[in-house]
């Protein structure tokens, strides 16, 4: 049997081309931080986004950093394409070319139509990221498990005769050595300066010593509520949304003090090389409109980067509590609350994290 | 002709070993070598400023450099932050000396602007550089500059052992605060060492009585111990946390049936102990099976003659029994010890901030601090210390007495 070559060929080649025509379902991937704050992204952003374009959205955690990105930059296998950052790494990943080059006004414009060059707050746009959401660290505790009088201060955290018993504490230098300080008795204003210096550092960690055998360290946000939960710490610093939403989703007795909390801002940044640019700045766009910001945070207490946004935050749509007395840039828990200085860990974080892991090691 | 016939059978030979040496080859060889290379060999910021870093050859060390030199760094730094290297460079130059990061992205970032604006540059590259960051008025970040773009550097291995050079150029040891590396490695031998001896502990009795078993019976044991094997390192771990805990099951039991307080429960796991524990579990079969198969090897007459001839039954297991078991000893003991000290899941889930090990900080310099220079060097000298280790049991025991098979 003479089998027609050029035909079977072309034949061949036709079914491939239909396979990777554009009738291929389109998807991109999203990496953010998992837990509580993982589902708010999702309900808010990326299914709503799924139903308007058609696109795919698949969701991976992670708990920060750039090793991933960098090794897919460097290897050019790039799987992520959109990575929810925290600034101190968005900014790196910049000048380390890992992260695409993002155009502000590009963007849609805000709720009330202010163009959205205008709309960001101001510091929360750098040159790879936009802005989404306002976060802090905080400290919380379960009510259950001290009976008595309730730690208020920031110095109450590390005040071990008051409030004796185990603290968790993420495991990296940052928000711990402002906390030591802050604790310590250094003006808010003046952590970060007293941190530019050796004396300031030593009295950072010196502060730190104090509790240092009382402390599990924590690596995933979703860790410290159930530490809380479980009564394996007495207090512990959390991200304040995920401790948000263990009180009104799960009803558990967890109380954040807010004096002395870090403010934070939240970054969205597209992977640099990414087969699927198109699509994820198009998610981008969605993601960081005043919308999906809104949407995001009436299901978890991180406030809005847009100012469209912000009167737009009413209640959350499960629980029905109103979302404001939570937020961590209420007028109420700002008064007491320190900006963190993303451009000073930008210079310093390397030799902290390795003065941090010698410390923790002795 | 007569030769022809052996040399075919020799190439089929190699044909047949060839998969696996390629594999290995990519797998193992090359990697390693990747990384070895990568703890003395740093090309990023020499490719990146390579003529400004000739030029500060001819630099005396005092003083600031020439104008050339900012005007040539000028240049170049301009061009690396168009090609988006700067942050790399950057880096490097901030692990040499931490806070010079933003003074090189800055004015790479800003020399641009510079260069344009035209009415309020500077006369010199010298007073343009010191306007955008005054750090360039020092001469410390050409200091730090010259020290990170050495395309072969000693600086990762001397950082490994807590060493460092001094800006006069001897060698000395790192800041008290910064010691970390030495002490590491000299727990993790001591961890392997304990871990090591406490599943020879276990081990020896276990595969003894499996060795002495009907075989019947035998094969039950054995299963016993390699269905905890076959078992995924990650769930027998986390198991380990559910049952350590403070709230756990064992410090449960131990507050119900009395013997601890509710407010006295034991810290058994994110800590030293929690690691030896753990790891003993997860490595004691590594112990038990070498034992066991040197242990069914030896007769069980030979125990009875011993006794026929009057020995105690302690005699007879010092004299007979165990010498002809050691080589099960050293097989189990050296694999157990050299997997131990490159372990790094267990340490890191249950190990709290005392219980970590040098592989755990190996592991967070491949992927957290990306400062792989250095997890190669660290990785270098684990590799020679267990090749040493290596080459002492060979000397004192015999490599070929070693009962793996």
């Amino acid at each position: 049997m003479r089998v027609n070559m050029p035909g079977l060929l072309a034949a061949v080649l036709a079914m491939a081309a239909c396979g990777t025509g554009s009738d291929a379902p389109r998807s991109i991937t999203t990496v953010s931080w998992g837990g509580s704050y993982g589902r708010a992204v999702n309900e808010g952003a990326n299914i709503p986004f799924a139903e308007q374009t058609g696109i795919r959205v698949e969701v991976e955690d992670y708990n920060g950093g750039l090793a991933q990105i960098r090794a897919q930059v460097d290897i050019g296998e790039i799987h992520w394409d959109v990575v929810d950052l925290e600034i101190a790494d968005a900014v790196r990943g910049c000048d380390e070319g890992l992260l695409e080059r993002i155009d502000i006004t590009s963007l849609p414009p805000g709720a009330d139509g202010t163009p959205a060059e205008e709309d960001f707050v101001d510091d929360g746009r750098t040159e790879c990221g936009v802005g989404n959401l306002y976060w802090s660290t905080v400290y919380a505790y379960n009510a259950d498990n001290i009976p008595g009088e309730k730690p208020a201060t920031m110095a109450d955290f590390f005040d071990l005769e008051k409030f004796p018993g185990r603290r968790g504490m993420r495991r990296v230098p940052k928000v711990n050595l402002e906390f030591a300080l802050i604790a310590d008795g250094v003006p808010l204003d003046q952590v970060y300066a007293t941190m530019d210096t050796p004396e300031g550092l030593d009295r950072a960690f010196a502060k730190l010593e104090t509790i240092k055998d009382e402390v599990i360290w924590w690596e995933a946000g979703a860790q410290p509520p159930q530490m809380l939960a479980d009564g394996e710490v007495v207090m512990t610093t959390a991200y304040n949304g995920r401790i948000f939403n263990a009180q009104v989703l799960e009803n558990q007795p967890l109380v954040i003090v807010w004096d002395g909390q870090l403010l934070d801002v939240g970054q969205v940044g597209i992977v640099a090389g990414t087969p699927r640019l198109e699509e994820a700045l198009q998610y981008l766009a969605f993601a960081t409109s005043a919308e999906s910001m809104v949407r995001i945070a009436r299901r978890i207490s991180y406030s809005p980067m847009r100012k469209s946004g912000m009167p737009l935050v009413t209640t959350h749509v499960v629980a029905g509590v109103e979302m404001e007395p939570h937020m961590p840039a209420s007028p109420a828990n700002v008064a007491r609350a320190l900006r963190y200085d993303w451009a000073w860990w930008v210079d310093h974080a390397d030799e902290l994290n390795e003065r941090f892991s010698a410390w923790l090691a002795r | 002709m007569a030769g022809n016939p052996a040399r075919r059978a020799r190439l089929r030979a190699l044909a047949l070993v060839a998969p696996l040496l390629i594999f290995v080859g990519v797998t193992f060889v090359a990697p390693l070598a990747t990384m070895l290379m990568r703890s003395v060999h740093d090309p990023v910021v020499a490719d990146a400023l390579p003529e400004t870093l000739a030029l500060l050859e001819g630099w005396d060390g005092d003083g600031l450099p020439a104008e050339a030199v900012y005007e040539t760094a000028a240049r170049e730094l301009e061009r690396s932050n168009e090609e988006r290297t700067i942050g790399q460079v950057a880096g490097r130059v901030n692990r040499v000396q931490g806070g010079l990061r933003s003074v090189f992205t800055s004015t790479a970032r800003e020399l641009r602007d510079a260069r344009l604006d035209t009415g309020a540059a500077q006369d010199t590259w010298r007073g343009t550089m010191t306007a955008i960051d005054s750090a360039w008025a020092d001469p410390a970040p050409w200091h730090a500059l010259r020290t990170a773009g050495e395309r072969f550097t000693s600086r990762h291995y001397l950082n490994a052992v807590d060493m460092e050079r001094l800006p006069d150029g001897a060698i000395g040891r790192q800041p008290e605060e910064r010691r970390i590396y030495l002490r590491l490695f000299g727990r993790t031998m001591l961890v392997s060492g304990a871990i090591t001896v406490l599943c020879l502990l276990l081990g020896y009795p276990i595969a003894h009585l499996i060795a002495r078993a009907p075989p019947g019976r035998a094969d039950l044991l054995l299963v016993l111990v390699l269905v905890p094997f076959w078992t995924s390192l990650l769930v027998r771990t986390t198991s380990w946390i559910v049952l350590l805990q403070t709230q756990g099951v064992i410090n449960d039991v131990l507050v119900a049936i009395g013997l601890v307080g509710d407010d006295g429960r034991l810290a058994m796991v994110y800590n030293m102990t929690g690691t030896l524990i753990a790891m003993t579990h997860v490595l004691l079969p590594f112990m038990v099976l070498p034992l066991y198969s040197v242990m069914r090897g030896i007769p069980p007459q030979y125990m009875s003659a011993a006794a026929s001839l009057g020995a105690t039954p302690l005699q007879a297991f010092l004299r007979v029994y165990l010498p002809q078991s050691l080589p099960g000893v050293g097989a189990g003991a050296l694999l157990v010890f050299i997997l131990s000290i490159g372990f790094y899941i267990t340490p890191a889930l249950v190990g709290g901030s005392d219980g970590q090990l040098i592989s755990n900080m190996i592991a967070y310099h491949m992927q957290t601090s990306l400062n792989w220079g250095l997890a190669g060097a660290l990785g270098g000298i684990l590799l020679v210390g267990v090749l040493v280790l290596y080459m002492v049991y060979d000397r004192l025991v015999g490599v070929e007495r070693m009962g793996l098979s």
